[in-house]
């Protein structure tokens, strides 16, 4: 653990980080940019999970674990989501979230 | 020290965070993303989880950043700027979080962790053993699946990203 930083500051910052992420998918029109907001979210929820594994069950392992599967399904939730992107440019020209509506040609 | 280094990280992480979802230039939104993720890589070092903040660093900094980096090079002009919503929607958003941020803290700080003090170190060598363990409280099970999930994944980005071979296929 961190001396001197109880685990009411670090949640208190996980917690204005995940807002933030929320704040950024609500308010940005663009499919890149909302992956963005997607990623801060999630890395968010990952540091609660390590923080409350370190700070209240030391001696036990499960939250690393945890963190390591949702770092594995976002990445390849990112791979996915790119290529969709990529794939939606090539059809249709744009990649704002207006623009899409039809899923398939 | 470490209060000090923390406090900073915490700064620039959230400073960061705002300039990502706030900013209206896509590679300089990604690159502040990429700020925030080698904080929290930072936080992972600073409580002792060395092997999370090594994953951290390689796959987040590393591969989704130039990933992501790829894309909007290949789908944005460079001096482009992004559509913003309206600024009432805005401030409804904002208002909307801070409420959040004020239940979720409240919520927080009037519960009582009983937080053990400890000093243990954890090794990749406990993890890799853990993880591959068959006994109760092994995870072999999950990780097998997570491998399954990353090959679908990448079989299918790759057909997804070259899709116009097979709607010509589809159309002859």
């Amino acid at each position: 653990m961190i001396e001197g930083i109880s685990i009411y500051e670090i949640l208190t910052l996980t917690t204005i980080i995940f807002f933030i992420g929320v704040y950024g998918f609500l308010t940005r029109k663009n499919l890149i940019s909302i992956l963005i907001s997607v990623e801060i979210i999630l890395n968010a929820s990952v540091v609660n999970f390590v923080v409350i594994n370190k700070y209240l069950y030391p001696d036990m392992l499960q939250g690393v674990f945890f963190s390591i599967f949702i770092i594995a399904i976002a990445a390849a939730e990112t791979a996915l989501a790119i290529s969709i992107i990529i794939n939606l440019y090539r059809q249709i020209g744009s990649v704002e979230v207006k623009d899409t509506e039809v899923m398939k040609y | 020290m470490e209060r000090i280094i923390f406090y900073i990280l915490a700064l620039t992480m959230i400073v960061f965070a705002i300039a990502a979802v706030r900013s209206r230039k896509m590679l300089r939104s990604v690159i502040y993303l990429l700020f925030v993720l080698v904080g929290i890589a930072g936080i992972f070092f600073l409580i002792d989880y060395n092997f999370l903040a090594a994953i951290q660093l390689t796959v987040y900094a590393g591969g989704i950043i130039v990933l992501m980096i790829f894309s909007v090079l290949l789908v944005h002009h460079i001096e482009l700027k992004l559509e913003v919503a309206k600024p009432i929607r805005q401030l409804v958003t904002a208002i909307a979080c801070l409420v959040g941020i004020g239940v979720v803290l409240s919520t927080i700080y009037t519960h009582e962790f009983n937080v053990i003090e400890n000093n243990i170190t954890t090794t990749t060598t406990d993890i890799g053993s853990k993880l591959l363990s068959y006994e109760t409280g092994g995870f072999i099970l999950p990780f097998e699946v997570i491998s399954v999930v990353l090959l679908a994944a990448m079989i299918g980005a790759i057909v997804i990203a070259k899709g116009k071979k097979l709607t010509n296929k589809n159309e002859d």
